[in-house]
């Protein structure tokens, strides 16, 4: 994976010296909360309803032992033991003193990890795909593209107070599992047919997100040679910077302005903005790709074992589940589910957090992932390494077998940690995943994506799960709208609200009702997706308000 | 015609990185200025386009641009505009323009600074000073951490 | 009854004015009647508490009760953690969030 060279070792001590500086100056008076909060912000540092919150970005979801470490200590020695994966593919700590803030940010940097643009009106973390590098379906690794962007979005002098917050996400597979086309821009790495034989090349989607008005991206340009790929992104943002709205904090996403121009329109402009940038060297030399994809090289592989000995069930089981194919036949990624039965989704020890680096380095080549799902994968893991591995995770409450199941679901930290949310989400999804267990009903249900969300903000990307809940504000009451039919995969769709909400009680039993209703009626290997698609909203209307 | 009140003064700018002296013309609005033949200092407001100017580049010796509020990012773009159209003379960042925005404003071709309230010395020069290298580039012409790799 | 709160500077801790100072128990908030802007203002710029506002509350038998769940939940602390919540031994101190 990539590691810092003195430049980039520069840029992340210099954000230390700088936040440090900032702190100090909050501390004793010089800037106010008003001009404070941005230039926090922009270190990921909130402030949420029990404590200050920092948000460590992970770029493109890959960490080493070393890092997964430190994250770790950090937990036990700043915060209260634990930290939270995100559906950012980042990590937070829920307990930090603004005092402490410069020097979590100074250990991070020993680790070549910081905070820097995990939040504010500036371009997020590059995510991509947590299967990157390992995957057998995909074209290329995605990550030397996500990390060419990364560089390029740290500090953008003129990208640093846009409009709003801005993500994207990078994929190199026909499979998408980032959501690719529910961030600002979303970027396919593609490859088509030229002279001399296939040219690589970059496909623009631009204008999705989730929030108050969810939107899928549309497809603003098919190809955008690797020479060029910065700046075009470059043209994206600047017409987004000077015409996307500032009068509406509602408004001001770039979906938006794509929505209000048409995607025409904005095409247009990016276009016009475009030609005139290839003139003003934006772009970084072409040796700078070069020298960034030899760190994503593939480790090496080694062959082994085909098949695991599947002679206990709870391994063979575990084995099925979460396991993904690896392009080496020898090996598979395996995932670590956050999710074990009533627990918090995304939360893990630091104790855990560091049991999870040592199982990486002696079994992943050094290398894990965090996925959008809350979850953490493990790479490269040799087919006959799988049982030690699963053992070890076992006892250490890392083995449920459950992902892309009802119970590994993805829930926001809601009404119990965050400042925005209107109802709680993590007291739902426990209670959801011990109902489902214990009835055995997951199993028969298969793939079922659950998520949910405690306001509208949508950071449980309720809009795109099979079954989304979404948590809203009765006249001081909790209260939960259900909807079904979404999808961040490659086939995006944004699910369809059922009806009036319901509360805590109900709309766990909504829950149950929805998902009965598509075991009476789906059809040999549908998915709960597949037999909403194929029936509609009306059988799961009539089984909960009639 | 001018407008007496709109425009800072040469008194008002706190840090200027130009050798000649600062231009002392009353400003007009980006209207204005493309009515009026004689104008030489001009003020962009966040909503303007800065390519109306491009005609009249020659002309002019002042372009202000206004930050009513710092987090209003649209100067940024603005300031680059109208250097990568070759704009060489003084390129003013006037009102809510706070100590930690300073860099990338020099960054984005900002050559004078007016901010409305007048920021500590010390604090200012550590801002300037921020970043020894940089990722990207831009307009101020600096070499960037990528070619410099590969040098 | 009207109480003031926020979040301490430095640490970042939910904070209740108690009249003369700040604390970290809701219970000993005290009724600012018409005067809690002007507390909010001299205690915001005394740089003692960050981003704090009045709300509405409640003085019942067991204590100040804030009239948001929003505010009960800061009060206490997280519902699923209540181990880490600032009465970890009381079980029923949920059962006040809800």
């Amino acid at each position: 994976m990539y590691s810092y060279d003195q430049y980039d070792q520069q840029m992340v001590d210099a954000r230390v010296a700088e936040f440090r500086d900032q702190a100090h100056r909050r501390l004793e008076g010089k800037l106010t909360e008003d001009q404070f909060k941005p230039l926090r912000l922009m270190n990921g540092l909130y402030l949420q309803l029990h404590a200050y919150m920092l948000r460590v970005a992970i770029p493109y979801g890959t960490l080493n032992s070393r890092q997964m470490t430190a994250l770790g200590d950090i937990a036990d020695k700043y915060d209260r033991g634990y930290g939270h994966f995100t559906t950012r593919q980042n990590l937070q700590y829920n307990w930090i003193k603004l005092e402490d803030a410069a020097d979590i940010l100074a250990d991070l940097a020993k680790v070549e990890m910081h905070a820097i643009q995990t939040s504010g009106n500036c371009i997020r973390n590059i995510s991509s795909d947590h299967f990157a590098g390992a995957a057998a379906d995909e074209l290329v690794d995605p990550r030397p593209y996500a990390e060419l962007l990364r560089q390029w979005s740290s500090f953008h002098p003129e990208f640093t107070y846009l409009p709003r917050k801005f993500k994207i996400a990078v994929i190199a597979a026909e499979k998408d599992r980032a959501a690719m086309r529910l961030h600002d821009i979303g970027i396919q790495i593609i490859e088509k047919d030229g002279e001399q034989g296939g040219e690589i090349g970059a496909r623009f989607y631009v204008g999705g997100g989730m929030g108050r008005t969810p939107m899928i991206a549309p497809m603003i340009r098919d190809f955008v040679p690797l020479d060029q790929l910065i700046t075009y992104s470059e043209a994206c943002l600047r017409v987004y910077n000077r015409y996307g709205r500032r009068d509406n904090k509602y408004k001001a996403r770039i979906k938006i302005l794509v929505h209000e121009l048409g995607a025409e329109e904005y095409t247009r402009q990016v276009e016009q903005e475009f030609a005139h940038m290839l003139d003003q060297g934006v772009e970084p030399p072409r040796e700078e790709l070069e020298r960034i994809k030899p760190f994503f090289d593939d480790p090496a592989f080694e062959d082994g074992a085909k098949h695991v000995d599947r002679s206990d069930p709870d391994f063979a089981l575990w084995v099925d589940r979460n396991t993904h194919r690896h392009k080496h036949d020898s090996y598979v990624s395996a995932v670590i589910s956050l999710k074990p039965v009533g627990g918090i989704p995304g939360d893990a020890t630091g104790e855990q957090i560091r049991i999870m680096a040592r199982l990486a380095k002696q079994y992943s080549f050094d290398e894990l992932r965090i996925m959008h799902t809350q979850n953490v994968v493990l790479p490269h893991v040799k087919i006959e390494d799988l049982h030690a591995l699963w053992t070890a995770l076992d006892a250490a409450d890392l083995g449920a077998p459950n992902m892309d199941s009802i119970e590994d679901m993805i829930a926001c930290p809601g009404l119990d940690y965050c400042a925005l949310a209107n109802a709680r989400s993590i007291p739902l999804a426990q209670r959801i995943s011990e109902k489902f267990d214990a009835s055995g009903k997951t199993e028969k249900l298969g793939e079922l994506k659950l998520k949910i969300s405690g306001c509208i903000n949508a950071c449980g990307h309720h809009h795109a799960g099979h079954i989304g809940i979404l948590g809203v504000d009765r006249k001081g009451v909790e209260n939960y709208q259900l909807s079904l039919g979404g999808s961040e995969a490659e086939d995006t769709s944004l699910a369809k609200i059922t009806g009036p909400g319901f509360t805590e009680d109900g709309v766990i039993e909504a829950v149950e009702k929805v998902t009965d209703v598509y075991l009476d009626a789906r059809e040999d290997g549908e998915r709960f997706l597949d037999t909403y698609r194929r029936i509609g909203m009306a059988p799961f209307k009539e089984a909960l308000y009639d | 015609m001018t407008n007496p009140d709109l425009g800072t003064s040469p008194d008002e700018v706190q840090f200027r990185f130009r050798d000649d002296e600062p231009a002392d013309h009353g400003t007009v609005t980006v209207d204005a200025c493309c009515d009026q033949t004689n104008a030489t200092a001009v003020r962009i407001e966040p909503g303007d386009d800065a390519r109306t100017l491009l005609p009249f580049l020659d002309r002019l010796a002042l372009i202000e641009v206004n930050f009513p509020a710092y987090g209003d990012g649209r100067g940024y773009s603005s300031a680059r505009i109208l250097r990568e159209a070759g704009y060489a003379g003084e390129l003013r960042a006037v009102g809510d323009v706070l100590i930690d925005q300073l860099s990338h404003m020099r960054r984005c071709g900002f050559d004078a600074f007016a901010p409305d309230q007048r920021l500590d010395e010390d604090d200012a020069a550590r801002a300037f000073a921020t970043w020894d290298n940089v990722y990207q580039r831009t307009v101020d012409g600096r070499k960037t951490i990528q070619e410099t790799r590969h040098e | 009854m009207k109480i003031l709160t926020g979040n301490d500077l430095k640490s970042g801790a939910v904070i209740w004015w108690d009249g003369e100072n700040w604390s970290l128990h809701v219970d000993a908030a005290a009724d600012v009647g018409i005067h809690g802007e002007e507390i909010l203002a001299r205690e915001e710029a005394l740089r003692r508490v960050n981003v704090p506002y009045i709300i509405d509350g409640e003085a019942t038998a067991d204590g100040v009760r804030p009239a948001h769940i929003k505010d009960r939940v800061r009060a206490l602390g997280p519902t699923v953690r209540p181990d880490l919540t600032i009465k970890p031994l009381n079980a029923q101190a949920l059962d006040w969030i809800i």
